[in-house]
């Protein structure tokens, strides 16, 4: 018993910082454009092609892959953006957020022309799992694992050392100051809706590594990924850390109570528990 | 041919009260719902568990439709009530993917992705099919007529100017007395109890539900509707869904003429076009083709003037 939790435990904290990835992207967004971009959903799919492309058509290795996966997925982001989001933003954010739900169903159709609805798996060698003190870990999942940790650690670099990681800061914390100062809004928005969604093409990516991809792929870790980004304070990229890696361990937890079908709906009970226990999230929505 | 026109009106009358019931939250009260799948869904499992394996009469089993998702409307809205309007469109969209899940796997309840068939309806087997469609379709026409009146009542009653006060600024409305989170979770509760009215009537006409029927899609074919039709007014509602069946159908046939495409293309190529649709209208016409229009008494000094649309 105390094994198994230990491994679930373990499987938790590796698939927690695989769906940290996406959650930064999408709190991202909403700290700096203050509407909740569902199109991750579609992104995180996106990214997940373009990375399966790359490894099964082109022979990359996954970790080369998922460096293509970023790109595409994050280039996809900001076309799509500019010319279907951005001129709704006048409207408001829910009018926006409800474009961004017709989009994603866009984009995953796009994908399914493209792809057709099968399931596919990357190219990968096949290792042996590793066994230490009775707990199981695979060759894999320590790669995943390391590239979520390396592509979060370029986004806190980002934030907190470069010249326009600082602008996004200061255009989520009070974008009228920020354009007093000189900020180029428009530019800051683009830039974090390429890094936003090729965080979310990455996480897509990594999810896929551990199982297969299909159209649907972004679909099914979305409700994990607002769950994450909830319950560490929307708007907070610590807090989507902080959020995923609870939700990542209550998920595989849940398996021993509940059957692995309802895995996601562990969020979903997640987001309600913290909006009525403490709305602003874990963290608090605006922390850095 | 008349069949097929009958089902389409019946289709056109159910989408006409979801977006009816999406009109309450969305155009009256500037409540967002991205679930409103979901809320369909639990009309129409309600309802048909509680004909079929509670063997109620059909009327009692949408009146138990229009609870259980007035219940969980509720539950959505007090969640929310005192945060962001983003935080409701993110739980409600999880709530509308939950149903699914639940409806696939709960298999001694709701039998799974095999749906549930053989869902009573009335005078069906009784009737000859055709009557049977005929007859529903009168059913379908008087529940819209009967929402929709409720509705335009709602609308110009002193309850519905508290709703528009709260859609336009609920610090104001919340100055001025009015208990606006009450008032939320009451609109919402009373939108989920429509939709849910919309999934019963669905169920029974269809005698056949799974949860495949309750994807995402379909809270973009509502949204359509009233998006299209002219949000925060009833008439747009029913000239929306009308609109919207029409251009479902157009998309299927225009579809079918395309060679050289595999049915999942095809599939795919008009889930696309439906999205696109909604991009397409948010962005040329976000008021809709009949926009909601409220006559303004002008204060003593200032100038009549007719308003269009709100400050969403």
């Amino acid at each position: 018993m105390l094994g198994e939790v230990a491994q679930l435990a373990l499987n938790g904290m590796m698939a927690g910082t695989i769906l940290a990835v996406p959650a930064i992207g999408f709190t991202a967004i909403y700290a700096v454009l203050r509407f909740p971009n569902f199109t991750v959903a579609s992104h995180l799919t996106i990214g997940a092609f373009a990375g399966w492309v790359a490894n099964t058509a082109l022979g990359l290795p996954a970790a080369a892959a998922v460096a293509v996966a970023f790109v595409v997925a994050g280039v996809a982001g900001v076309v799509n953006d500019e010319l279907l989001l951005k001129p709704l933003r006048p409207a408001g954010g829910l009018t926006t957020a409800i474009g961004a739900v017709a989009l994603t169903i866009v984009l995953e159709n796009v994908v399914r022309f493209v792809f057709g609805n099968d399931l596919r798996g990357y190219a990968l060698p096949i290792q042996r799992d590793w066994q230490l003190a009775g707990v199981r870990i695979g060759p894999q999942q320590v790669q995943n694992f390391a590239l979520a940790v390396v592509a979060m650690t370029g986004v806190f670099v980002f934030l907190a050392f470069t010249r326009m990681g600082k602008a996004m800061r200061a255009v989520a914390d009070n974008p009228t100051l920020a354009s007093i100062k000189g900020i180029d809004a428009d530019r800051v928005a683009r830039l974090t809706n390429f890094v936003a969604m090729g965080l979310a093409g990455v996480g897509g990516m990594l999810v896929g590594l551990d199982t297969s991809i299909d159209p649907l792929t972004g679909f099914r870790v979305i409700l994990s990924v607002f769950a994450a980004a909830v319950v560490g304070g929307l708007g907070s990229i610590p807090g989507a850390v902080v959020g995923a890696l609870t939700i990542g361990v209550g998920e595989e937890l849940s398996l021993l109570v509940w059957a692995p079908a309802y895995r996601s709906v562990v969020g979903f009970a997640a987001i309600l528990l913290v909006l009525t226990l403490r709305p602003r999230g874990l963290l608090g929505e605006r922390a850095y | 041919m008349q069949n097929y026109l009958v089902a389409m009106a019946v289709f056109a009358g159910l989408y006409a009260l979801l977006a009816l019931g999406l009109n309450v939250v969305w155009g009256m009260t500037g409540m967002i719902n991205l679930g409103l799948a979901g809320f369909f869904a639990v009309g129409a499992y309600a309802s048909a568990l509680a004909s079929k394996k509670g063997g109620v009469p059909i009327v009692a089993g949408v009146a138990a439709a229009a609870v259980a998702a007035a219940a969980a409307g509720a539950l959505m809205a007090v969640t929310t009530a005192r945060l962001r309007g983003d935080y409701l469109a993110i739980i409600t969209l999880g709530f509308s993917e939950v149903v699914r899940l639940v409806a696939s796997n709960e298999l001694w309840l709701t039998n799974g992705t095999d749906g549930i068939s053989g869902i009573p309806g009335p005078w069906r087997g009784r009737v000859p099919p055709t009557t049977f469609n005929a007859l529903y379709l009168g059913i379908v026409i008087l529940t819209v007529a009967v929402i929709f009146l409720a509705c335009q009542r709602l609308r110009h009653s002193p309850y519905g100017r508290a709703l528009r006060a709260i859609r336009d600024d609920d610090q104001v409305a919340s100055v001025a007395g009015k208990p606006v989170i009450a008032f939320k979770v009451q609109a919402f509760a009373l939108s989920a109890a429509i939709l849910g009215v919309a999934g019963a009537l669905w169920a029974h006409y269809t005698s056949f539900i799974a949860p495949e029927a309750f994807a995402p899609l379909v809270t973009i074919y509502i949204v359509l509707a009233l998006t299209a039709g002219g949000t925060g007014n009833n008439v747009g509602a029913l000239v929306g869904a009308v609109l919207v069946v029409f251009f479902m159908e157009a998309t299927r046939f225009a579809t079918g003429w395309i060679g050289a495409l595999a049915p999942v293309q095809i599939a795919a190529l008009r889930e696309a076009l439906i999205g696109a649709g909604l991009l397409l209208v948010l962005r040329l016409r976000p008021h809709g083709l009949v926009p909601e229009r409220i006559v303004r008494v002008a204060a003593p000094g200032a100038e009549h003037r007719v308003s269009i649309g709100s400050s969403r």
